[in-house]
């Protein structure tokens, strides 16, 4: 099969699997709909329970609960799965993600510290999510690039950011008991209190992020072909490296601020796509997105349903499966040195 | 052609060129010797912008290196580094990456990249293993893509950085017909090369680097008449004249 048609029945494989799922989640939960329901409702009528009592609660329940909980699980599946991916191309290491490297942890430092100043929604949220991020990014990039650090030794550093960055951020809650309040839904991850008021900003952040990284493919690719090698074909390296960091620290920080501390997506959605669709970021970003922002919903779908009517955070979930996926990854590779 | 003039360059206090004076003619094979830390991959890099020049300018077909845009550069010279990461990536898409110069935003490769990048690959025979990975070759092999590479970035100076590490002796010779035919083609060609033997055969002029500094310059006649070689490296080079032309080979005293 040619590598062409391959690749346009695997995004359209991916994009009707991912459209199944956003539909099983809007339809299942304690109140169920039919699609036919499910449609009619969005579509603007009540759709077959029109006239019954329960025709307005069950808009509400969709519109205002599972609508803005779907969307913000696919934007932030999509958002953290490119983040991952395009940190793992730029510092040349596949083990790099937002949660593993300390980009989540200063974006959840910054949300802490923006709620004990008492901005709890908004954009001042996604922008406190996106300077947490930010910084975190630069202290790794500049400490990878000061110190000439190995691959492995990145990813060391940066997770001893991230119990750096912790720790802060659990000291913060401590001494301020009304962020502990919001801080236990943030630090597990999961889409419960999820608002259109909270998802709005960091939704509009993220489709930014991704026209511009869309249109910016190839130049990912050149970063990875080493600094000498790029600015010899007409890279300017450090430029466009510095861009793409800003990128990624951006999705990262905006999911983070709606989501929570959501771990592992990164990681384990660019390894798996990578599997199949090769380097490539033409091909590996839009599949990234489209995947992460499917398995994130397929997730927190299963959160919602196996213990109901209790809710188990989505972030548990994905540390269930990302955690031995991860240790799968060291072990697998660890005789051949592939990640150093 | 490139000119160097009164060059000075180096990484912050560590001043590695010290005034160089350098001419590469267009259409010419310019070898630059010396031994390890002599200043040669500097020299390279000081032609691409890649190291600060603090003194002197540096041309290429006439234009100042330093008033140039890096895409702008990137179409006057293909650069062959001598440490090149191993990208996760076909030998296929590493090739049509050296038409990337040649993009606007948003930079998409067009048909007349593709065919240009696989007659790279065919000049350099390695159209069969376009699909593969990067990863999967051999040093020969991805050498040949690197230059497969240069090749594709159309450009009328390539400067290479020991090209002809990893290649055995018989795609050695391959590479030197390679160069050949890119000078005969009008190209300014430029060589770091640690086998003297090579230069000497290929090259139309050496230029000798010692201390940050061209040590001698002239063509390989010139260079084998003096005792350069014995000077940068203790070794004595000699000549004989054979039926397939000019042969050299290293003079090694006994040893007991």
């Amino acid at each position: 099969m040619g590598s062409k048609k391959r690749w346009a029945m695997l995004l359209g494989g991916t994009i009707v699997t991912s459209l199944t799922i956003a539909v099983m989640s809007l339809c299942l939960g304690n109140i169920c709909f039919t699609p036919a329901e499910l449609f009619g409702i969005l579509g603007g009528s009540a759709g077959n329970r029109a006239g019954s009592g329960m025709a307005d609660m069950g808009k509400g329940i969709l519109l205002y609960a599972r609508l803005p909980r779907t969307i913000a699980s696919l934007l932030a599946g999509a958002a953290l799965a490119v983040s991952g991916a395009v940190l793992q191309n730029v510092l040349s290491n596949k083990l790099a993600s937002p949660s593993i490297i300390g980009v989540n942890a200063g974006a959840g430092l910054g949300v802490t510290l923006c709620c004990a100043a008492g901005v709890l929604s908004g954009y001042g949220v996604s922008c406190a999510a996106f300077a947490g991020s930010l910084i975190t990014v630069f202290i790794i990039f500049i400490f990878s690039c000061r110190t000439n650090a190995s691959k492995t030794t990145v990813i060391l550093g940066g997770v001893a950011l991230n119990s750096i960055l912790n720790a802060i951020a659990e000291s913060v809650t401590v001494l301020d008991t009304d962020v502990a309040m919001l801080s236990i839904d943030f630090r597990v991850g999961g889409f419960s209190s999820v608002s259109y008021q909270r998802l709005m900003p960091a939704a509009l952040l993220i489709l930014a992020a991704f026209v511009l990284l869309f249109t910016l493919c190839n130049e990912l690719d050149v970063v990875t072909l080493g600094d000498e090698t790029a600015q010899g074909i007409g890279l300017p390296v450090g430029k466009y490296r510095m861009l793409f960091l800003v990128l990624a620290a951006l999705l990262a920080g905006a999911a983070v601020s709606f989501a929570g501390l959501l771990g592992f997506i990164g990681l384990i959605v660019p390894h798996f796509v990578r599997r199949l669709t090769g380097n490539e970021s033409g091909r590996l970003l839009p599949l990234c997105a489209i995947s992460g922002a499917g398995f994130v919903n397929l997730c927190d779908m299963v959160s919602r349903l196996v213990f109901a009517p209790y809710e188990l955070p989505v972030g548990i979930l994905m540390s269930v499966i990302g955690g031995p996926v991860f240790l799968l990854l060291l072990v697998r590779y660890r005789g051949g040195h592939r990640y150093d | 052609m490139i000119e160097v003039k009164n060059v000075c360059a180096g990484y912050g206090r560590n001043q590695v060129l010290h005034d160089v004076n350098f001419v590469a003619e267009q259409g010419k094979i310019t070898v630059i010797i010396g031994s390890n830390g002599s200043g040669k991959s500097t020299l390279l890099k000081a032609l691409l912008g890649l190291v600060p020049v603090n003194g002197g300018n540096i041309t290429v077909e006439g234009a100042a290196v330093n008033e140039m845009t890096r895409a702008e550069l990137a179409k006057k010279i293909a650069y062959l580094p001598q440490g090149k990461n191993i990208a996760d990536i076909s030998a296929g898409r590493m090739v049509l990456h050296g038409r990337f110069p040649y993009l606007k935003y948003p930079r998409k490769y067009r048909e007349e990249d593709y065919r240009i990048a696989e007659e790279a690959m065919k000049q350099m025979g390695i159209s069969s293993f376009a699909g593969k990975q990067m990863a999967e070759l051999s040093g020969g092999m991805r050498q040949k893509v690197y230059i497969a590479m240069a090749l594709a970035q159309q450009t009328p100076v390539i400067v290479m950085d020991e090209p002809t590490t990893y290649l055995d002796i018989g795609q050695q010779l391959k590479f030197s017909g390679l160069i050949k035919q890119l000078s005969e083609s009008r190209k300014t060609v430029i060589l770091v090369l640690h086998d003297i033997l090579l230069a000497l055969k290929i090259s139309d002029k050496i230029a000798a680097m010692k201390d940050g500094k061209i040590f001698r310059c002239g063509t390989p006649e010139e260079m084998l008449a003096s005792d350069i070689f014995y000077t940068l490296y203790g070794v004595k080079v000699k000549a004989v004249q054979t039926d397939a032309g000019m042969q050299y080979y290293y003079e090694f005293a006994d040893t007991e």
